[in-house]
């Protein structure tokens, strides 16, 4: 596809005191390309996630979106300013939703879009309207999340993370809080995002999703990646002993 | 001797205006404890140390010591160093501040039960954190404290009797004034007991429909 890297993460480390969560991965992410993090938990494949949106920022390393550096090192006022800027480019989905109870589905998807872009509300409607158009839930526009199922909440979320008209789309174990028969409707809405070129890392214990929907898969273990590769190489012919072991594990459930 | 309520009418106005004096200082002590207890909570959770730190003193003392005690102090120990308040003033001050510590317990317990994921959500979507703080965390807070905050001013209303001992002329020293002249003592304070009932079930219904207003909005 394009040819610059369109999220690049350059020897990323963390650490909580002596406690090595990261250590040095470099990841480029081109435009339109779907990336799938796997691996066993603790690995720190979520830790790397959220350091691509400061919200577990990295210790050393460098993370870019396009030609601007997301973690910059600057004061206080200036990289507050800076982050709520560039976390507006990244949509995030987690494992919990996040939904705001005490808003309607309407109020959650136009509440940013609204403060920070300053649409009007009859434009705020029209984006919440046709974003859950795209994850078939207009009926729902007017309920609170407490009346919702997960999986509908999960595309919900998913609404409101794109009503900011993001660049990329960072999945943080977006289907491990559903109950099984649900998970189906948000890999759909997921697919779908995967069929109109949306840029999107996804960490995920979902090996048959990532198989079908990836371009790239990275298998991440105590902190580094292991091995990286297309869908097809990683699954059925992985050359790591971990990885092997992983998804003996995994794919024979 | 038994009892005897036909002495209760011909003291009614007495107890009617000792009625308005307790709904008065429940009223302001009500919105000294409220506001007090908001500015409180925002200083301790959020304040630099040097607020933090006497607000925290100040707030162990409050709850640490009888609010009888407290009002003695306002009102007869400021004297001696030339404060010479009002006795409606140091027993609307003295419940006030005494609720504003227990009200700004809650507020602080509301707004830290406030899920981390919704500071997540929040913020990734570009918010910043006082936007966030105002638009997705205080309004969930407010809905949970509601409740608790309710019980506080109950309690309020019912610890104003306490500032009849510094001569408030409220319903409880009302009732002992009638009790003097008429050595009637079941008879008023039974009367003042039921009192106190109607305010409070008055004051409940107020805030049953504030909670549901608020139920109603999520």
């Amino acid at each position: 596809m394009t040819e610059y890297a369109f999220v690049t993460i350059k020897n990323a480390a963390k650490s909580y005191g002596a406690l090595e969560v990261l250590k040095d991965i470099n990841l480029t992410v081109q435009r339109g390309q779907i990336v799938a993090i796997i691996g066993p938990s603790g690995s720190g494949k979520s830790t790397l996630l959220r350091a691509i949106n400061e919200l577990d920022p990295l210790t050393s390393g460098e993370v870019w979106l396009e030609d601007v550096q997301i973690n910059r090192k600057l004061p206080f006022r200036q990289y507050e300013a800076h982050v709520n800027q560039v976390r507006q480019d990244i949509g995030m989905v987690f494992q919990h939703f996040n939904l705001f109870p005490h808003l309607t589905v309407r109020g959650n998807i136009t509440l940013a879009p609204r403060m920070l872009k300053g649409l009007t509300e009859a434009e705020a409607d029209t984006l919440a309207e046709e974003q859950l158009a795209k994850v078939g839930l207009s009926e729902k526009i007017d309920e609170y999340p407490s009346r919702l199922s997960g999986g509908q909440k999960q595309r919900v979320a998913i609404a409101r993370a794109l009503a900011m008209k993001p660049k990329v789309m960072l999945f943080d174990e977006a289907t491990s809080a559903l109950d099984p028969e649900l998970v189906e409707e948000v890999n759909l809405v997921m697919k779908q995002l995967a069929e109109e070129h949306m840029t999107m890392i996804i960490v995920t214990h979902e090996m048959d999703f990532a198989a079908s929907v990836c371009d790239r898969v990275l298998f991440m273990d105590q902190g580094v990646v292991v091995e990286e590769g297309p869908p097809s190489v990683i699954f059925q012919n992985p050359k790591h002993e971990r990885t092997q072991n992983f998804l003996r594990k995994h794919l024979n459930r | 001797m038994g009892l005897d309520f036909s002495v209760v009418p011909s003291y009614f106005s007495v107890l009617l205006m000792g009625a308005g004096w307790t709904i008065a200082i429940t009223a302001c002590a009500g919105i000294i404890s409220f506001f007090g207890g908001i500015i409180f909570a925002i200083i301790a959770l959020y304040g630099h140390w040097t607020l933090r730190l006497p607000v925290r003193a100040f707030a162990w003392l409050f709850m640490g010591t009888p609010l009888l005690l407290q009002l003695f102090l306002i009102y007869f120990g400021l004297i001696q160093v030339g404060i010479d308040l009002p006795a409606f003033v140091a027993g609307v001050i003295g419940l006030g501040l005494h609720f504003a510590v227990y009200n700004s317990e809650l507020i602080q317990a509301s707004i830290l039960a406030v899920d981390k994921g919704q500071y997540e959500g929040a913020r990734t979507l570009g918010l910043s954190r006082g936007q966030t703080l105002r638009r997705i965390v205080i309004p969930q807070a407010v809905r949970a404290v509601i409740p608790p905050m309710g019980n506080n001013m109950i309690a309020l209303l019912k610890d104003s009797a306490l500032v009849s001992v510094i001569g408030v002329m409220e319903l409880t020293l009302a009732a002992q004034q009638a009790i003097s002249r008429t050595y009637r003592p079941f008879e008023f304070y039974l009367a003042v007991a039921f009192c106190y009932y109607i305010i409070n079930l008055a004051l409940e219904a107020g805030l049953r429909h504030l909670e549901r207003r608020i139920a109603a909005s999520r």
